[in-house]
Formats: C-alpha cells, sequence, structure tokens
C-alpha cells in the first residue's frame, strides 16, 4: 500500500515523463519487497533464538506472579496438577506434560520452565546431577497395577500364568515406568513376555483401553484416571516397587517464587488431597528418609493389595 | 534460456537455504563421531535398521500397486466426484500422524470396523509387522499418488492417441506407451512415498506398538534412545538422514538419466508434439 501511494505521488509530480516514472517506481518497489523480504529474514533469525518450549514464559525482569509460570510435569500428573492449578486462581500456570526423562533433556536443551515435577527418583536425580534444578521435594508415591479392558475379556488375573498368549503391554525398560515394571517382574521372579514397550505409561493405558491389549502394567494413577474404561487387578508385591514423584524448582527459573508457591500447593494437605483423588498415595515418613525408597517405605504404607 | 533473477531474490533464497540446512550441521557437530560404530552396532540399532528397510519396501511396493492405478484413473477423472476423490486421497498427506494411527486403529485394531471382524476369523494386525507396513502404505502413498498425477496431468497425450488410433487395446497403451513415459516420475514418486515412509513415526507408535525387531522401527528406536542416550539418538538420526539423502538424491539423478537418455524433456515435447499430427489431443487444450 505504501509502495501504491509513492508511486502515484511521483507520476503526478514529473508528469510526461512517463517511462522514466514507471522505471523509477519500480525500483523503489523493489525496493520496499527487499526490505520486507529483509525484516522477514530477520523475523526468522530471532524466531530461532527464542526459547523452544517456554515461548510464553514470563520475562526474567517481570514482576514475580505477574506472569505465567511454567511448571514441566510428567504425564502422570496431567489431571492432578491441572486441578490443583485451577483450585487457586492467584497464579497462572502453563503446563507441559511429558514423560519424565523428555522433560529433564529438554532442559538440558535449554527450555526455560519455572517447575519441574518427574514421575520417578531417578530421573529427578539426573536433573540435579545436572544442576539444572535445585533440592527436590517429595510429594506424592504410587505403584504398579494390572489394568484389562473393561470385562476383563482376557481373564487375566495377575503377573502369572493368566497371561500366556495374551497381550501384555509394558513401558520400555528405558522409561522411568519400564524400569519399575523390571524391577517388580524380578522381585516376583516372573519374565514379562510384551507385545509391546511403549514410551509413556499414558500410551500403554490408551492401548488397554482401546481394547488392543489384553493387559497393561501402569501406575495405580494411571487405573484412577482410567475409569471404568479398565478393570484394575492388583499384584501382590507391588507395593515392593514404590514409585516417587519428586518437584523441584528450576535452577535459573525466570520466576523462582512463583515456582516456590506452586510447589507449596502441591504438598499443601488440600494439594494432596487432590492428587488422593487421582490414585496417588501421600509419602511416608520412612520414605521420605530413605533415598532409595522401595522396601522400607512399602511396609509402612498401608495397601488393600497383598488381599487376592 | 529464463530471464535472470533480480538479485536480491538471493538474501531470502540465502535464508530458505540456511533455515533448512543448519540444523543438519546440528547434528553434525553434535554427534560423537569416534562412538559410531559402537553406537550403530548395537544389536537394538541393527534390528530397528533391518525392520524400517524390510517395512519400508513392503510399503513402497504396496503404493506402487494400488497408487499407481488410482493415479492413472484421478488424472483423467473430471467433475466433483473426482474432486472429492482427490481430496480423499490427499487427506492421509496432511493429517497429523497420530490421527492417522488413530484412524488406523478404530478401523484395523480388535475392536475397530473391520478388526472386529477380522479378529473373529483370527486374524489380529495389532502389535505385528503387518500393522506397521499397513500404517507407512497408509501416509505414504497419497505423496506417491499426487506426484504421479501431476506428471501425467502435463504429460502429453499424443503418443498414447496415435497408439489407440493404429489399434492398440487400452492395455497395450498403458503397458508400452505411457508406462514407459512414466518412467522418471514414477522413480520420483516411489522414492518420495519411500522417504516419508522411513519417517513413519506417529501412526506406528499409535497403531502398532513399539517392540524390538517387531515394531521398533528407526525413528521409534530414535525417540526411545533419546530416553536415555541422546548420543545414540543422534547417530541413528544420521543413518536415517544419510538414507533420505540417498533415497531422494538416487531418485533425482534416476530421473535426469532416463531424460537424457530420451533427449530430454524438450526433445520429448517436440516429439510428442509431432506425433499430434492428424490426432486429436485430447489433452491439448489443458
Amino acid at each position: 500500500m505504501t509502495v501504491q501511494e509513492t508511486t502515484t505521488a511521483t507520476t503526478t509530480a514529473t508528469g510526461a515523463t512517463g517511462r522514466g516514472v514507471r522505471r523509477r517506481a519500480s525500483a523503489r518497489g523493489a525496493r520496499a519487497v527487499a526490505a520486507a523480504a529483509a525484516s522477514l529474514a530477520t523475523c526468522v533469525a530471532l524466531a530461532g533464538c527464542a526459547p523452544a518450549y517456554g515461548g510464553a514464559s514470563p520475562s526474567a525482569g517481570g514482576s514475580a506472579g505477574s506472569g505465567q509460570l511454567t511448571v514441566f510435569a510428567a504425564a502422570s500428573l496431567q489431571k492432578g496438577f491441572g486441578e490443583i492449578s485451577q483450585a487457586d486462581a492467584t497464579q497462572e500456570e502453563r503446563f507441559s506434560f511429558e514423560g519424565s526423562s523428555t522433560l529433564v533433556d529438554q532442559l538440558a536443551g535449554g527450555a526455560r520452565a519455572d517447575v519441574l515435577a518427574t514421575a520417578d527418583k531417578a530421573t529427578m536425580d539426573r536433573a540435579v546431577e545436572k544442576k539444572l534444578v535445585g533440592e527436590p521435594t517429595l510429594f506424592a508415591t504410587n505403584h504398579l497395577v494390572l489394568v484389562t479392558p473393561s470385562g476383563n475379556p482376557g481373564k487375566v488375573t495377575g503377573l502369572n500364568a493368566s497371561l500366556t498368549g495374551k497381550r501384555l503391554v509394558i513401558c520400555a525398560p528405558a522409561v522411568p515406568c519400564g524400569r519399575a515394571s523390571q524391577k517388580l517382574a524380578g522381585e516376583l521372579g516372573v519374565k514379562l513376555q510384551p507385545v509391546s514397550e511403549e514410551q509413556k505409561v499414558t500410551d500403554v493405558l490408551g492401548k488397554v483401553t482401546s481394547g488392543e491389549a489384553d493387559a497393561g502394567l501402569v501406575y495405580t494413577t494411571d487405573a484412577a484416571g482410567a475409569g471404568d474404561k479398565v478393570d484394575t487387578v492388583e499384584i501382590p508385591g507391588a507395593e515392593k516397587v514404590i514409585n516417587q514423584h519428586l518437584i523441584a524448582t528450576v535452577n535459573g527459573a525466570p520466576d523462582p517464587q512463583g515456582a516456590q508457591r506452586f510447589i507449596a500447593q502441591v504438598t499443601s494437605p488440600q494439594g494432596r488431597a487432590i492428587l488422593a483423588r487421582y490414585g496417588f498415595a501421600e509419602p511416608t515418613a520412612s520414605a521420605t528418609a530413605s533415598p532409595s525408597g522401595s522396601a522400607a517405605s512399602a511396609s509402612a504404607t498401608p495397601t488393600a493389595s497383598a488381599t487376592k | 534460456m529464463r530471464t535472470p533473477l533480480p538479485r536480491w531474490l538471493w538474501l531470502p533464497v540465502g535464508a530458505a537455504l540456511l533455515f533448512l540446512v543448519v540444523p543438519l550441521v546440528g547434528v553434525g557437530v553434535r554427534l560423537p563421531w569416534g562412538r559410531l560404530p559402537e553406537l550403530l552396532s548395537a544389536q537394538a540399532s541393527l534390528d530397528a535398521l533391518s525392520l524400517s528397510l524390510r517395512t519400508c519396501f513392503a510399503s513402497t511396493a504396496i503404493s506402487v500397486l494400488l497408487g499407481c492405478p488410482l493415479a492413472l484413473a484421478l488424472a483423467r477423472a473430471r467433475g466433483a466426484w473426482a474432486a472429492v476423490a482427490r481430496v480423499l486421497t490427499m487427506l492421509p498427506m496432511v493429517l497429523p500422524p497420530v490421527v492417522a494411527g488413530l484412524a488406523l486403529l478404530v478401523t484395523l485394531g480388535r475392536r475397530g470396523l473391520l478388526g472386529a471382524s477380522l479378529s473373529a476369523f483370527g486374524v489380529e494386525i495389532g502389535f505385528t509387522t503387518v500393522a506397521v507396513v499397513i500404517a507407512q502404505a497408509f501416509v505414504s502413498m497419497p505423496y506417491l499418488v499426487i506426484a504421479l498425477e501431476g506428471a501425467l496431468r502435463t504429460s502429453p497425450a499424443g503418443f498414447e492417441s496415435a497408439a489407440a488410433v493404429l489399434g492398440a487395446t487400452p492395455t497395450y497403451v498403458l503397458r508400452r506407451v505411457t508406462l514407459p513415459l512414466l518412467g522418471p516420475a514414477l522413480a520420483s514418486a516411489t522414492a518420495l512415498a519411500f522417504a516419508r515412509a522411513l519417517g513413519e513415526f506417529g501412526a506406528t507408535l499409535t497403531f502398532a506398538g513399539s517392540l524390538q525387531g517387531t515394531t521398533r522401527t528407526l525413528p521409534l528406536e530414535i525417540y526411545l534412545q533419546r530416553e536415555t542416550d541422546p548420543d545414540s539418538a543422534l547417530a541413528l538420526s544420521v543413518v536415517l538422514i544419510g538414507l533420505a539423502i540417498v533415497v531422494v538424491g538416487g531418485a533425482g539423478w534416476l530421473t535426469r538419466l532416463t531424460q537424457t537418455s530420451e533427449g530430454g524433456p524438450s526433445e520429448r515435447r517436440r516429439r510428442g508434439r509431432r506425433a499430434d499430427v492428424g490426432v486429436p489431443d485430447r489433452a491439448g487444450a489443458s
């Protein structure tokens, strides 16, 4: 539009010498396009420099609490954290729900976030080791259960002979829930023969709710989240492999106070009550004390799983 | 001879090239070259590579066998139904891969539209290598069809009409005229479909699952390796990039080879026009 106006102005000013005018106008047009292209190139370059994951994260200079808080949380925390976030209207959170190790990789790759919550201790340890986060807090635990499509068409009764010839889906050993599955199988002395090793526990659940798989090893929390789409089969001895959820402030967080506030919210009685509704258990004193978790905390955690 | 491009255009040209190439350079810089042989010779990597190649050849074969006839039909079709068919053909191309996977799941899965009946006969596709091939063919065939159809639409119909006038049956025309002329386009369309199948990830993950040697193709292995060993993921990425270069570059080379041996496109066009003499050319108007 600007180019058009300039052309008209030049034409009226110069009058009869039509040829010259046209040439000059087109030269101007070309220059304008070149400028536009240059500014476009700058945009692209700038966009390339912007943080890959925290596009809308509050700038470091902004006053605390004014912007959005970016929370990187394990996929299993999606519903629980969503509700905790809604319970407090004073602060707004932006969540990235992914596999725990993916989140740590993203942080290591320079992604900007304020809070990291992992679904296992090993992954949080890795983040601490890489100095990506501050001191982590244990805020919830869960353990593995077998889920089947509702009605249990495969007649699966546990990690036993009932699984022979059935389609069992578990997490890949490379991811936390897969590590836990391997550990549990080791504890129970059974060999798992899955038809698929998924990347995320939610993918395992998806294979079960869709009826593709006869059974899947997921966490109590995933089973609770799936509601009546699945039947839950408790595994005797599953409480031996307790899975710890930890939360920490990301080092160099754009909004450290906000991060602390969110962590306090999660660990508050209200936050714990919300998490309990999604199948999480409260961490017990012994679980907090013992660094490696499992055996000691299991004996202290009251569970009803050893019934059948 | 084309007129030269205005000089200022080289600025966005350079920006575009940088934009596309710099990430690949990034992979090369970060790659632990010393560990490469060790990383790539891991059993899981070899299994993934072998599975990827086998499934891609199978899915590309399906794409060619089914996609060629579809492209031939679409290239000649006119009217509203043809437009609808074309949109439906292109759909898997623009669908997010996860949606493609979900679509396959609710169709061919155990409780799916067709899968339920198949399951009753004891045929179960989920979690098998067949599922991987189906997922790859579903997302890659449209690339072949669209590329071929484009080539068919722009190719002169003179030879075909001449052959038909001289008494050749439609099958004979297809076999001896249409398909040979289509050679270079078919090569590049096939390469495109192969490359797309090679990169297939979302639909496989959603529909086929992930198990070493059975359903865990290279992209899935890369995704998984990233969890524990990002170096290994990078090393496998290089393999995938290399394969893609070979496939796409090879097809380009093949196309040029066939074109020069036939006298190049301009030569062919001239000969085509000569063949038009006395033969009503259906494509003449377009």
